[in-house]
């Protein structure tokens, strides 16, 4: 049994099986990061190379630290230093890269579609790493598998994504997970936020009504504001925000029951989210964080296995 | 054709466990390690018959999956299965246990892994079929339920009630 796709460009083009492939074999590799020694030989004579096209940290550092963890060579690209900054195209870099003997490519991108564009053109397997507005598939990977690992199974569970939708790709790759593997899926946020065709286009629930979203599922999935994304003010200030939208301990604290709080990071405390409700006990943050790399790991190892013999 | 009868077995599985206790005895600071996938139906028999000797407590048992540790990832897709090791090997005599001894790379992959969890004082092997002619590195076992003398062109496979119905060892053409 394999991936049935060379490359991890969207968890749209993933089938549950794969899904369920991945989520196991990071189990095992998390367990070898509780090792004394935690790193394994696995992916050794592999090359792997992080292009970042976007600003990251705790994705670029999940990334390498899991091929590290592999044994891999990697080599890390940021724009900024780049020839990119003198106007090189994307496939140009990428062909000089890979003239250098590269397998595999990490590529964060701002252009929805990039990754996809680039494998279209190279043999290398490529993993996206987030792409514009599209998809953060390994983000809604480790978050499938933290809400497993909390809760036990994804089918049946009841998922509110709450904040910034529109500009949101791991609200979009989280929704394409959820719903293959079975998952109730809600969204929660401003009206300005939240595209009008996703409820019929992805046959999801839709909310306004924040207390009513957290009082409906088991797991709040809290987004980032993406003020970077915003060409125009979509709602009238961050404090307002907070008000209307913001999961603070009040609003939790009115819930029958307890809700496990997510959030893929960076947390803008006082936002979206207050201080005391992502320090809290409910709040599995850092876990995801830490199972990030065993996420990656897994892809990583699963995505090398499918190329061909050398 | 068959290499171990079901009749066979349990002797077998009863002398490797003798054989184990007569080296170690009471297993003083002794752990036995079983070989992820096939080899836990091994020692979990052995262990079962190592209890009928010892007090439960003196039988440190675990299971190591040795997955990411093969050299031949770019071949063949292997997948991993649960590694449970929760005890120290530190200054220990670990007895890996697998069924079958072939080209000695699965056991070599697993000197890897277990150097992971620490540094054993001694590391001794126990496996049910030693295809010897067939060994691809200097690899050797120092308990052996049955050694083939010849090299086979036949495929060795250990069928186990638990999971394949029926306890024994056959020969199959590959």
């Amino acid at each position: 049994m394999a991936l049935t796709t060379k490359h991890l460009l969207g968890i749209k083009d993933l089938t549950q099986e794969d899904i369920q492939l991945i989520l196991s074999t990071a189990t095992q590799f998390k367990e070898v990061l509780q090792r004394p020694v935690k790193k394994v030989p696995t992916l050794r004579d592999v090359t792997i190379v992080n292009l970042f096209y976007e600003n990251s940290t705790r994705t670029r550092i999940s990334f390498e630290l899991a091929e590290k963890r592999l044994s891999a060579d990697v080599v890390n690209f940021t724009v900024s230093n780049s020839s990119a900054a003198k106007g090189e195209t994307l496939l140009d870099t990428v062909n000089n890269i890979l003239s250098m003997k590269v397998d595999m490519v990490v590529m964060r991108h701002s252009a929805s579609g990039a990754p996809h564009y680039l494998a279209k053109h190279i043999d290398a397997a490529i993993i996206n790493a987030g792409d514009g507005i599209n998809e953060h598939p390994t983000q809604a990977l480790l978050d499938a598998f933290s809400m497993q690992e909390k809760l036990g199974q994804l089918a049946g569970l009841k998922v509110a994504i709450i904040g910034d939708i529109m500009h949101s790709r791991v609200a979009l790759s989280n929704i394409y997970l959820l719903k293959k593997m079975g998952a109730e899926v809600m969204v929660s946020g401003p009206p300005t936020l939240i595209p009008t065709y996703l409820q019929e286009a992805m046959d999801i629930k839709v909310e306004y009504n924040i207390d009513k979203a957290l009082a409906w599922c088991d797991v709040a999935n809290v987004l980032r504001i993406q003020l970077e994304r915003q060409n125009q003010p979509l709602f009238s200030s961050l404090r307002e925000y907070n008000m209307a939208y913001g999961i603070t301990k009040q609003r939790l604290d009115k819930l029958s029951k307890d809700i496990v709080i997510m959030h893929p990071g960076p947390i803008n405390r006082g936002v979206e989210i207050d201080s005391d409700v992502a320090d809290s006990a409910h709040s599995i943050i850092l876990d995801q964080v830490e199972n990030g790399v065993a996420v990656r790991m897994s892809c990583l190892y699963l995505l090398t296995g499918r190329t061909n013999p050398a | 054709m068959t290499l171990i009868s079901e009749q066979q077995l349990p002797s077998i599985i009863k002398r490797l466990a003798h054989q184990i206790l007569e080296t170690y005895p009471g297993l003083t600071n002794a752990v036995i390690v079983g070989l992820q996938p096939r080899g836990i139906f091994l020692s979990d028999r052995i262990v079962a018959a190592l209890h009928q000797e010892l007090p439960a407590d003196q039988v440190v048992y675990g299971k190591l999956d040795i997955t990411f540790y093969r050299d031949d990832i770019r071949r063949e897709l292997h997948l991993a299965t649960q590694t449970d090791l929760p005890f120290s090997i530190e200054g220990k005599t670990v007895i890996l246990i697998d069924d079958v001894l072939f080209t000695g790379r699965t056991i070599r992959a697993a000197l890897d892994a277990l150097l992971a969890f620490g540094r054993p004082s001694k590391v001794s092997l126990c496996v049910l079929v030693d295809r010897k002619p067939s060994r691809e590195l200097p690899i050797q076992p120092d308990f052996t339920g049955k050694e083939m003398i010849d090299a086979s062109p036949y495929k060795v496979k250990v069928r186990w009630k638990e999971n394949d119905g029926v306890d024994d060892v056959i020969l199959l053409v590959d």
